[in-house]
């Protein structure tokens, strides 16, 4: 079979590439070309999709390029870098700037999963004459025996990458071919080595590609500097406490850059972007015991009926808590946690599980 | 077997001329400056190709300086011309909207440097117009620079014509005529021109050797400086075996280009016809005006030609879109732009620029594979679209 394999250069993608021809399969190496050649950067520290931003794709400096090249090359089948620059501003970073403006954390990996690779480049495998795409995650696909597709976490719990793919519908997944999903990244490395691989000791990515050097708000300044604008951070009660350069600056939970005077510890409790206001309050006001979210959607195809028991993830490091969840109308759900989560953070992901199996996913309000 | 229809991105180097470069490699080390029997050697070597580059051009031997490329021969004219002519109070430089990259942004980078640049656009057909240029002439102007034939549509622009008018004011020439040396007839005199570009590797010759041929008597800033090699134009020791190469490539050329010429041409044409019976919605760019033998641009409605390119290059058929040198990026073709052609006619368009290997079997499998390819992608743009 034909498969085409999104090649970011980093290890993940290499070893998919590479596993998938070793088995016989046509394979095409595909490289996403996704911002105007970004320079490499030191890596970030803030949330990030761990390795699946290289390992799915996310080719951002001509050096990953030249790495994915290179392995296409030394195992013998072709290369292509295709040019998803302008889609890629408009489907991921576009919105990663008009989320933060409106007050929300945004995970562009998801976005880039769910609105680029499994669409827009899944369709152009398809149009090369592939039967699946396949990507670095680590996630897995199983299929029952009455022909549904399950996503599961990766076998690897440590790079597990299921949370970034909870929008995939049964109609990508039938098509998604995660080929490390069911290896850990140390196997992962020793298959690198056994190839002969170069890029076997090239470190993780942590950084969201596309801000290599981690400064979310510079870089939101930058492509939207008349959406920002300054506010008052406020307490709980509405007291004024002091000033801020923009809402795109604090995420839910955040206790750094507040520059205020506290005897005790103050973190971020909510961002109202229309008034331009940082509410803070001690780490108890972050505690929330529900959320409702939207765009959700079910892996299965069906939405369950009826509230349904899960264990809910609210961002990526996050371990998944035990949780009641129902679909609402309108592609939305409700979730009642069984014990108050800290930083439910708008613009993150919530996505649910069973076990090992993601049920379903969504987008926090 | 691979088809390859990407002659001008570069050709097969012929296996005589391989066999040389490897010869002159091993047996003519010499450098070139030296007044030993070595030295001599090495001297022999670019005598000859020398006269056979000048035989090409139809031009005197002692005009032609070797350099390491087209993209060298430009950047050498143009940056040239400008430095020796800039004490004379001119500041100004006239171009077409469809030149290589080379000429372009040689251009541009004079532009950041305080000259003005005036780019001529192109008129449907691709060809640019005799007037238009004339009319851009400004008493301060240095040089024009007007390609032969251009890289992505084959269209030959009528230099012959704008020579005469630009020399009549007093203005330097340059013509990039890479895509034309080798398979047109070239006579630097009754082209009228007083700088003129070539590039081995388009005629079957090495990579990394190209020549710039400058008039007699045109006074021409040294585009490297150095020891005295090539008179003092363009220092450092020859690339003896590449510069033999491409005297071997030349003499090949001239030898061929009578029967290659009209030969490629019938199959370019048919490939056309093939392809535009074939597929619904293509259409040829630039066919109206007169054209290098063995170059075919043609547009697909409702498809990218990235998609095209790589389908078709995983059916074994290499073809390009637009020029190799902005390859790998999605911008529209600055050609066909140029010409006028609507943005979606300009997405889809692909370069079959065939070669003295092409046959009519590979002909015949482009006609037979195209369809198919085409038919897939735009069902995938319809989902895409969803």
């Amino acid at each position: 079979m034909r498969i085409v394999v999104a090649m970011s250069g980093g290890v993940d993608s290499s070893v998919a590439a590479a596993l998938l021809a070793e088995q016989g399969h046509d394979v095409v190496g595909v490289s996403m070309h996704l911002h105007p050649s970004t320079p490499s950067g030191r890596p970030g520290h803030g949330p990030g999709d761990p390795g699946s931003g290289r390992a799915a794709g996310a080719c951002c400096t001509l050096d990953d390029l030249h790495d994915a090249r290179r392995v296409a090359q030394a195992i013998g089948f072709p290369h292509y870098i295709l040019n998803f620059e302008s889609r890629f501003d408009e489907a991921v970073v576009s919105n990663f700037v008009r989320e933060y403006v409106a007050g929300r954390t945004p995970i562009p990996c998801a976005r880039c999963n769910s609105d680029l690779k499994f669409s827009a480049l899944l369709d152009q495998a398809g149009g090369l004459g592939a039967g699946a795409l396949a990507t670095g995650h680590y996630a897995r696909i199983t299929r029952g025996e009455d022909g549904i597709f399950h996503l599961l976490r990766g076998r690897d719990l440590g790079k597990d990458q299921s949370y970034f793919l909870f929008a995939l519908t049964q109609e990508q997944m039938a098509r998604a071919l995660f080929p490390v999903g069911h290896l850990d990244k140390d196997a992962v490395r020793d298959h690198a080595r056994r190839l002969g691989l170069r890029v076997a000791g090239k470190p993780d990515s942590q950084e969201i590609c596309f801000v290599p050097d981690g400064d979310y708000a510079a870089f939101v300044e930058r492509e939207a500097p008349h959406l920002t604008r300054p506010g008052a951070i406020v307490s709980e009660g509405g007291r004024v406490l002091g000033t801020h350069e923009g809402v795109h600056r604090f995420t839910i939970g955040q206790r750094r850059g507040l520059r205020l005077s506290s005897s005790a510890p103050l973190y971020v409790t909510h961002i109202d972007a229309a008034a331009a206001r940082i509410v803070v309050g001690p780490k108890e006001a972050l505690g929330r015991a529900s959320l409702t979210a939207s765009g959700v959607n079910w892996t299965s195809g069906v939405a369950p009926a009826g509230w349904r028991r899960v264990s809910a993830q609210i961002r990526h490091r996050h371990p998944a808590a035990p949780a009641r969840v129902r679909a609402l109308g309108d592609g939305r759900a409700e979730l009642a946690f069984d014990e108050p989560q800290t930083a439910v953070t708008p613009g993150q992901a919530v996505v649910v599980y069973e076990g090992e199996e993601v049920l379903g996913g969504g987008w926090i309000e | 077997m691979r088809i390859y229809l990407d002659h001008n991105a570069t050709t097969p180097p012929a296996p005589e001329v391989v066999d040389l470069v490897a010869r002159v490699t091993r047996e003519v080390w010499g450098n070139a400056s030296s007044i030993h029997h070595f030295g001599q050697q090495a001297k022999a070597a670019l005598d000859d190709a020398r006269g056979q580059v000048a035989e090409l051009l139809r031009a005197e031997p002692s005009e032609v300086v070797f350099t390491g490329g087209g993209t060298e021969s430009d950047n050498a004219a143009i940056r040239g011309a400008a430095e020796a002519l800039e004490p004379t109070g001119r500041r100004h430089l006239v171009t077409t909207a469809i030149e290589h990259e080379a000429v372009l942004n040689t251009m541009k980078a004079l532009a950041r440097r305080g000259w003005r640049v005036t780019v001529v656009p192109v008129d449907a057909t691709g060809i640019v117009s005799v007037d238009a240029v004339t009319e851009a002439l400004a008493d301060d102007t240095a040089l024009v620079s007007v390609m032969h034939a251009n890289n992505e549509l084959g269209t030959v622009q009528p230099v012959e014509a704008i020579a005469q008018a630009a020399r009549a004011r007093g203005v330097l020439v340059h013509t990039d005529a890479v895509q034309t040396a080798g398979k047109l007839p070239i006579d630097v005199r009754r082209l009228g021109v007083d700088l003129l570009s070539v590039s081995a590797h388009k005629f079957y010759g090495p990579k990394g050797v190209g020549a710039l041929w400058i008039r007699r008597g045109v006074r021409l800033a040294p585009f490297v400086t150095g020891g005295r090699q090539e008179r003092g134009r363009r220092a450092g020791t020859e690339n003896v075996a590449g510069i033999a190469g491409m005297g071997a490539a030349a003499a090949r050329a001239l030898r061929k280009m009578a029967g290659e010429g009209p030969r490629q041409a019938a199959l370019r044409d048919r490939l056309e016809v093939g392809v535009m019976a074939a597929v619904a919605g293509s259409d040829r760019n630039g066919a109206a005006a007169p054209r290098v033998p063995n170059t075919s641009n043609i547009s697909v409605e409702r498809i990218e030609s990235e998609s095209l390119l790589i389908g078709l290059d995983l059916e074994g058929i290499a073809v390009s879109s637009g020029s190799a040198c902005s390859s790998g990026t999605l911008e529209p073709s600055h050609v066909l732009k140029a010409m006028g052609l609507p943005h979606a006619r300009t997405l889809g368009s692909i370069r079959f620029s065939l070669g003295e290997a092409t046959t009519d079997i590979d002909v015949d499998r482009v006609i037979a594979v195209l369809p198919g390819l085409v038919e897939k992608l735009r069902n995938l743009t319809v989902t895409m679209r969803r």
